[in-house]
C-alpha cells in the first residue's frame, strides 16, 4: 500500500462527524467595517502609517509628477520598473530629470541577472486593491509585474487607486471573487519588512524593503484635506 | 556557519531540565518580561469581547468542520495543487519526509537550502538529515538564524530566540560572523543578519517553507510572516518545497480570513502581519520570476493517531499561535528548551505524545498546573486541560489493557505503587465504614504523618490531618445548635 493510501485509510477509519459550515458571511456582516468612504480611507492611512509607511496622496493625472518630485527630494541610485502603462509613464516622466534614478526595466526572466536585481535601490509596482481594517495593500504579481519587484529592493513604491479600498479582508476576497481563480502568487502587504526577534525590539528592513511609499490616488470627489483631517 | 553540537534535551529528562531551567535567573527574567509583553499585546488586540468570542467560535467551527472532512479535503487539495502544477508528496514518518526533501534537492544537485520558518521541518529534524547528506540548510527567519548560529533549538514557536538578550546576540554575531564588530544596536544587528542572509537567498538552490493554511478549494498554500524571508525562500530559488502536517488543510479560501485574524492577534497582538503570501503554483509561461518547481510534502507523523479519537482530534485544531505558551505559568518559568520537544508549552504537551509516543513524553502531560489559562486563551477553543487529563490517564493505563484507540506508549508512566494507592483510595471511599475508620485513624494519629511527602515537601511544610474529621465537626456544630435552641 502506498504511503498516501495508508494515511488516507487511517483517516477514513476514524469516526465521521457531520458538521455544518460556519456562517462566515453572517459574522463579517455583524463585525465588518461600516465606516463611510472617507473614514475608511483615514483608518487605512492611520494603520499603514503605524507600520512605517509613507503615503503620498495624489490624483490620477498627476501621480507621476508627484513621484518625480518625491524622488528629487529622496534620491535613489536605481529604480526597477515594469513594462506596463504605469511603468512606462513613470520612465517617461523621469527622462532628463536631474538626479533621477537609473531606470531598469524588468522585461526579461530573472535568472540571468539576479545579482543585479539584488543591487536595485527601489521598485515600483501597482496595487490591485486595499484593505482598510488592517492597513493593507493587495498585490497580484503577473507576467508584466514580477513578484520580486515588491520584495528585493530596499524601497518599494506602490501605486494604489484609493477607490479600490475594501473595508476588510473578507469583503475584498468576496468582492473580487478570488476563489474563482488565484494567481500563482497573491500577496497582502502591510508595511515594510520588520522583525522583533531580538529582545522584542522592533526593527524594519529585516529581509524585504526597509521603506514603503504608497502613491494613493484619490477619486475626484474626495479632497486631500478630507482624508488627512486629524488622522495624520 | 557554526559547527557546534545542537543541544538536545531528551524529553524523558523533562524534570531534570525543568529543575535546571529554574536555577537560570537570566532565563527566568527574560521569559517573564517577554511573556508579560506578549500577554498585554494580545489583550490589547481584542478590545471587543463580543467580537473575540464570536471569532473564536467561528475559528473553532471552521477547524472542526475541516477536520471532519479531512481525508476528502486532502484529496481535493492534492487534485487542485496538481492541476496548478505543484507536485504533492505524502510522508508517514519524519524519515520519509526527509528522504523526499533530500531527493528533490539531490535531483538538482543542490548544495544550499534556505529555509523560512517551519516548525514541521524542526519536528522532522531536517537540518541534521540534510547536513548528513552534504546539504547546508540555512534558517532565514532572524530568530531561527540566531539559534542555529548558536547551535541551539528554538525555545518558542513564534519567537525562537526569545531566551536570548541583545548582548548574547551581539557576542554571537561578533564571534561567528567574519569581520563583524561587536554592537548591541538592534537595528545594526538586524542589518548584519540581512546582509549575510541576502547572499544565501541569492545562492540557494532550493527554498523551503512551512504552511499556515493549505486551501483545498483553490490549491493555495498560505504563509504568514513579518520579515519577508518567507517570500524570499519561496520566490528567489528555482525550487520551492513546502512541508506541512496533514491537519493544516482548510476547505474554502474564505476560511483563512478569520483564522489569519485569530493567529496574528493571538500570537503577538498584531492586527495583521507584514506579509500574507498565497502561493498557488510555480512560475507560469511568461512569468519572469518565481520558482520553476513547487513541491508540497504532507506529513502524518502521528497526527492520524490523534485524529482517530474524537476527543484527542481537537488537538489538531491548533493554528500554532503560541498563545497557550505565553499564558502558561509552567512555560513562563522554564522556557521551551526544558520540554525537549519541537512544540513546547501546553500545545506541545498534547501534540508531542502523538508525534513521539507517550513512552518518550509521559512527563509532559503532568507539566501543567491545570489552571486553565491555556484553554482560556486558545483562539480555536482547544480544551487543553481536558486533553492533559486524558493523556495522564492514558499514560497510567496498563499497557495490556484493550481500548478503542490505543495510544503509542500507553501505560508508559504506569506505576504499581501508584495504582495500589489509588485502589486503596477507591476502597476506602466506596465503603462508609472503612471511610469512617480511616478518618478516625488519620485524625487521631496525625502526629505520625510522614515528614517527607514526595515532591510536596520540597517547597512546602508537610501536610498534617486536622484534629477532627469534617463529619465530626459538623456533628458537633449541629449538636451545639440543638442545645442553644
Amino acid at each position: 500500500m502506498s504511503v498516501r493510501a495508508s494515511i488516507l485509510q487511517k483517516l477514513r477509519a476514524a469516526p465521521r462527524q457531520e458538521l455544518a459550515r460556519p456562517d462566515l458571511a453572517g459574522h463579517f456582516q455583524r463585525f465588518g467595517g461600516r465606516e463611510d468612504e472617507i473614514a475608511r480611507l483615514r483608518h487605512w492611512a492611520a494603520m499603514m502609517r503605524s507600520v512605517k509607511t509613507d503615503i503620498l496622496w495624489t490624483r490620477e493625472a498627476e501621480w507621476d509628477a508627484a513621484l518625480a518630485g518625491w524622488l528629487a527630494a529622496h534620491p535613489q541610485d536605481s529604480l526597477l520598473l515594469s513594462d506596463t502603462a504605469h511603468g512606462r509613464r513613470l520612465a517617461h516622466s523621469l527622462e532628463g530629470v536631474d538626479k533621477a534614478p537609473r531606470i531598469v526595466c524588468f522585461d526579461r526572466e530573472v535568472d540571468g541577472w539576479k545579482a543585479e536585481l539584488f543591487d536595485m535601490a527601489a521598485g515600483f509596482t501597482a496595487v490591485r486593491c486595499g484593505i482598510a481594517a488592517t492597513g493593507t495593500l493587495v498585490l497580484w504579481p503577473d507576467e508584466a509585474e514580477p513578484r520580486t519587484m515588491s520584495l528585493v529592493p530596499p524601497l518599494h513604491i506602490a501605486l494604489f487607486d484609493a477607490a479600490t479600498l475594501y473595508p476588510d479582508f473578507y469583503s475584498a476576497m468576496q468582492g473580487e471573487n478570488w476563489a474563482a481563480g488565484m494567481p500563482t502568487n497573491a500577496l497582502l502587504i502591510s508595511g515594510p519588512s520588520k522583525t522583533a526577534d531580538i529582545q522584542q525590539t522592533l526593527a524594519y528592513g529585516a529581509h524585504g524593503p526597509r521603506d514603503l511609499l504608497v502613491l494613493a490616488l484619490l477619486p475626484p470627489h474626495i479632497a486631500i484635506h478630507d482624508v488627512e483631517g486629524e488622522a495624520r | 556557519m557554526s559547527e557546534s553540537k545542537i543541544t538536545v534535551y531528551p524529553s524523558r529528562a523533562f524534570k531534570d531540565n525543568a529543575r535546571l531551567a529554574l536555577t537560570d535567573a537570566k532565563l527566568r527574567q527574560s521569559l517573564r518580561g517577554s511573556m508579560d509583553f506578549l500577554m498585554a499585546k494580545r489583550l490589547a488586540a481584542f478590545p471587543d469581547e463580543a467580537e473575540l468570542s464570536a471569532l473564536r467560535t467561528l475559528g473553532e467551527g471552521i477547524r472542526q468542520r475541516c477536520l471532519s472532512r479531512l481525508p476528502d479535503l486532502l484529496e481535493q487539495l492534492e487534485d487542485k495543487l496538481t492541476a496548478n502544477g505543484v507536485k504533492v508528496h505524502w510522508a508517514e514518518t519524519a524519515e520519509e519526509a526527509n528522504r523526499i526533501i533530500h531527493g528533490i534537492v539531490a535531483g538538482r544537485q543542490g548544495k544550499l537550502m534556505v529555509k523560512g520558518k517551519s516548525m514541521v521541518s524542526e519536528e522532522v529534524e531536517l537540518n541534521h538529515y540534510l547536513a548528513e547528506q552534504g546539504v547546508e540548510a540555512v534558517e532565514s527567519d532572524m530568530g531561527e538564524y540566531i539559534v542555529q548560529l548558536a547551535g541551539e533549538k528554538p525555545t518558542h514557536i513564534i519567537m525562537p530566540a526569545i531566551h536570548k538578550t541583545k548582548q548574547d546576540i551581539a557576542q554571537l554575531f561578533h564571534e561567528q560572523l567574519p569581520d563583524t564588530p561587536y554592537t548591541e544596536d538592534v537595528d545594526a544587528l538586524i542589518q548584519i543578519g540581512r546582509r549575510v542572509l541576502r547572499r544565501k537567498f541569492l545562492d540557494a538552490d532550493v527554498g523551503l517553507s512551512g504552511v499556515n493554511f493549505a486551501v483545498a478549494e483553490t490549491g493555495t498554500l498560505c504563509l504568514v510572516e513579518n520579515e519577508g524571508n518567507g517570500r524570499m525562500c519561496t520566490t528567489v530559488p528555482d525550487v520551492h518545497v513546502a512541508i506541512t502536517g496533514i491537519e493544516k488543510v482548510v476547505e474554502k479560501l474564505e476560511d483563512v480570513v478569520p483564522l489569519y485574524s485569530l493567529l496574528t492577534r493571538s500570537a503577538i497582538g498584531q492586527p495583521i502581519t507584514t506579509y500574507f503570501n498565497m502561493i498557488s503554483g510555480p512560475r507560469r509561461a511568461g512569468e519572469k520570476d518565481g520558482p520553476r518547481e513547487v513541491h508540497l510534502v504532507l506529513l502524518d507523523n502521528g497526527r492520524s493517531q490523534a485524529y482517530a479519537d474524537e476527543q484527542l482530534r481537537k488537538t489538531l485544531q491548533c493554528i500554532r499561535c503560541g498563545a497557550c505558551m505565553n499564558h502558561c505559568p509552567v512555560y513562563t518559568r522554564i522556557g521551551g528548551h526544558a520540554y525537549g520537544t519541537t512544540y513546547p508549552g501546553p500545545i506541545g504537551e498534547i501534540i508531542s505524545p502523538h508525534l513521539m509516543g507517550l513512552e518518550n513524553t509521559s512527563d509532559l502531560p503532568t507539566a501543567s498546573s491545570l489552571c486553565g489559562a491555556c484553554g482560556e486563551v486558545c483562539p480555536v477553543r482547544i480544551p487543553i486541560p481536558e486533553m492533559l487529563m486524558r493523556l495522564r490517564e492514558e499514560s497510567q493505563r496498563p499497557a495490556g489493557e484493550r481500548v478503542a484507540h490505543p495510544l503509542r506508549g500507553q501505560g508508559a508512566a504506569a506505576s504499581g505503587a501508584e495504582r495500589m494507592a489509588w485502589a486503596g483510595w477507591r476502597l476506602v471511599n466506596a465503603s462508609p465504614n472503612l471511610y469512617r475508620m480511616f478518618g478516625w485513624a488519620a485524625t487521631r494519629l496525625r502526629k505520625h504523618a510522614p515528614k517527607n511527602q514526595l515532591g510536596w515537601t520540597q517547597n512546602h511544610l508537610p501536610l498534617t490531618p486536622a484534629p477532627k474529621t469534617l463529619h465530626e465537626l459538623v456533628r458537633e456544630r449541629e449538636a451545639g445548635k440543638g442545645k442553644s435552641a
